[in-house]
């Protein structure tokens, strides 16, 4: 166990030494040019190469390679160009709005998800069962600005049930988290009615059955908890992958959090941002697979570790 | 070694017809994946017959194709679903952003497959250090989040077309190939490669005759339902305004362009949608049920 955990950590501290190497390539290889950005439209080229020079620019890539990670160590992620602010104080001021966002996307995804899963597969074959799959194959290939803006038409323009975007309370909270969780839940229902109908095949299962236990026993007590576990695996790779999709949802609803954030720094050419957010997701993608298999061979003592 | 069955390690008959046949047969016993070939089908006609079939051009401003106090029109018997806020007709530009969508789409995940498996099968044959690197390279990608990463690039890369392939193509290749390179390690490693090894055969020949087509339901599977991933991005990008750019039509722009005035036109965000997400369906419906009937592990099980 501990030598497997060495090797996996090790292997993630690797992966994001990586990322961090193949971002800086790739911005540094930008067409754009962040010092005449940060010096303005009417910046002459003396100007220009002043602020190139100020912000170290000037200097070969692995030098500015190594100081950028030098500082990554110390959790340093630098400073951003425009807003003149520590980038991890600018990520950490936006952190609470994003969070809320992935826990209420989390929530719902799950609890629409398993319910739907759990459902379809009692009743295989059903005509539920086939409603319940068409509509996860429609929720899987909607993309998430279209989703997002129905809802707000239906739920806030229409019926005024909630607020127009906006940070504020849980009613602003409600209509972006069903965005992210109606989404996901496809997926996740997917994953679980496949997962529970291989566990009703189980014998353990027509054991249960055969000493009458009741249907709702079965299936809440014997089947749920081992069907679920795959699907404990698929949430700490979902929580680094809703990186992305931050951005589209904080954009359609006007969301102060760190895709927000990325998303102007984007715009504005401001590299630290765009490299702090960078490295940020893929730590919550390798720590979140991580736990994954960290998690899922601790609850099923059936899975080895290799 | 123990005796495996002969019809198990046959490798598949490369002669294609009757399979294809059997496939197509096969796929129209499904209604779902019939009802997506022909959407897929309906919008491929459209697409490719724009010109005809769209009733007014795509960007002409129509005269009487707005209000008198300067608000779009509702979809009604001369526009059928209504006009923008400058005045085109709404049909005409989805029936041009169809092309749009089908070519990003067959283009950027063509060019995905082909990355994806040329890594997967390179890493996979000729495994040793050269395996190892790609495949590393590979899981750092994965480690990568894909539609940031999408987002990134494409923003900060002067947006055309072909960029925007490019960048879907770039951000998608990494799943392809850890399939194609799981397959073609244990593909490489079964008896009949072997024996073909010890008759004499080149590396070309084995890649060609013996990998190839065993990886051909695998490549066709996600080439299909690469396809939607592909759509969405597509939509996903233009709709943030670093995708195709106005004036070619693209749904996901068409829906940019049109969104702040959700509330008094609707349906110019939700035509737009409801296009973006048919198509997207289609391919994965498609996509699913070629699974279903390629893969003989998976059957039974659902």
């Amino acid at each position: 166990m501990a030598a497997y955990l060495g090797r996996r950590i090790l292997q993630s501290l690797l992966i994001l030494v990586g990322i961090s190497i193949v971002t800086f390539v790739l911005l540094y290889m930008l067409p754009a040019d962040p010092a005449a950005q940060v010096a303005g439209r009417s910046a002459s080229p003396a100007m220009i190469a002043n602020v190139r020079h100020e912000l170290g620019l000037d200097q070969p890539i692995y030098k500015q390679y190594f100081r950028y990670a030098g500082g990554l160590l110390q959790g340093n992620l630098g400073r951003s160009y425009l807003e003149r602010t520590e980038v991890t104080t600018l990520i950490a001021s936006r952190f609470p709005a994003t969070l809320q966002l992935m826990i209420g996307g989390v929530i719902c995804e799950l609890a629409l998800g398993l319910t739907i899963g759990i459902i379809a597969a009692l009743r295989r074959d059903s005509r539920v069962d086939q409603i319940l799959m068409v509509t996860m194959f429609v929720t899987v290939s909607s993309p998430q600005f279209v989703l997002g803006i129905i809802l707000l038409y239906v739920f806030a323009f229409e019926l005024g049930w909630f607020p127009i975007g906006g940070y504020g309370g849980l009613r602003h909270l409600v209509l972006p988290s069903l965005t992210l969780g109606i989404l996901g839940a496809g997926w996740y229902g997917r994953m679980m009615r496949s997962s529970m109908l291989d566990v009703l095949r189980q014998d353990y299962i027509r054991t249960a059955r055969a000493k009458g236990l009741s249907r709702i026993t079965i299936v809440l007590g014997h089947a749920l908890p081992n069907a679920v576990l795959p699907i404990i695996a698929m949430i700490g790779i979902d929580i680094g992958n809703f990186m992305g999709g931050f951005v589209v949802v904080e954009s359609v609803f006007g969301w102060p959090g760190i895709g927000n954030l990325t998303w102007l720094a984007i715009q504005r050419i401001d590299i630290p941002i765009i490299m702090g957010v960078t490295v940020i997701s893929a730590c919550a993608i390798v720590i979140g697979n991580l736990l994954a298999d960290i998690i899922v061979p601790a609850i099923d003592p059936r899975i080895k570790l290799k | 070694m123990t005796t495996p069955s002969v019809t198990a390690e046959r490798p598949p008959s490369t002669r294609g017809k009757s399979r294809v046949s059997a496939l197509l047969r096969a796929l129209a016993r499904r209604k779902l994946a019939l009802f997506g070939l022909a959407v897929i089908a309906v919008m491929v006609l459209l697409a490719a017959a724009a010109p005809l079939v769209a009733p007014y051009p795509y960007d002409q401003q129509l005269a009487d194709g707005i209000s008198l106090d300067g608000a779009p029109l509702p979809p009604d018997m001369k526009y059928l679903l209504g006009t923008d806020l400058l005045g085109r007709d709404l049909l005409s530009r989805l029936i041009y952003g169809a092309r749009t969508s089908l070519v990003i789409g067959v283009v950027a995940n063509g060019a995905s497959v082909m990355i994806g498996s040329f890594i997967g099968i390179v890493a996979g044959f000729f495994g040793r250090w050269l395996g190892a690197a790609l495949m590393r390279f590979t899981d750092l990608m994965m480690a990568f989040p894909a539609q940031l990463l999408a987002i990134l690039l494409a923003a900060l890369f002067s947006p055309s077309l072909w960029i925007v392939a490019l960048v879907i193509a770039m951000v998608n290749w990494v799943q392809v190939a850890r399939i194609v390179y799981t397959e073609t390690r244990s593909l490489a490693r079964r008896d009949f490669v072997e024996a073909e090894r010890g008759l004499g055969a080149g590396m070309p020949r084995i890649l060609l005759r013996h990998i190839l087509p065993h990886l051909f339901p695998t490549l066709l599977v996600f080439g299909t339902l690469g396809i939607s991933t592909s759509v969405l991005l597509e939509a996903t990008l233009s709709y943030l305004g670093i995708g195709v750019q106005p004036p070619i039509p693209s749904w996901g722009n068409i829906i940019s362009e049109n969104q702040s005035y959700f509330g008094s036109a609707p349906w110019l965000v939700f035509f737009p949608g409801i296009a973006i997400i048919l198509l997207a369906l289609s391919f994965n419906l498609v996509g699913d049920a070629l699974r279903d009937i390629l893969d003989p592990m998976q059957k039974g099980r659902h």
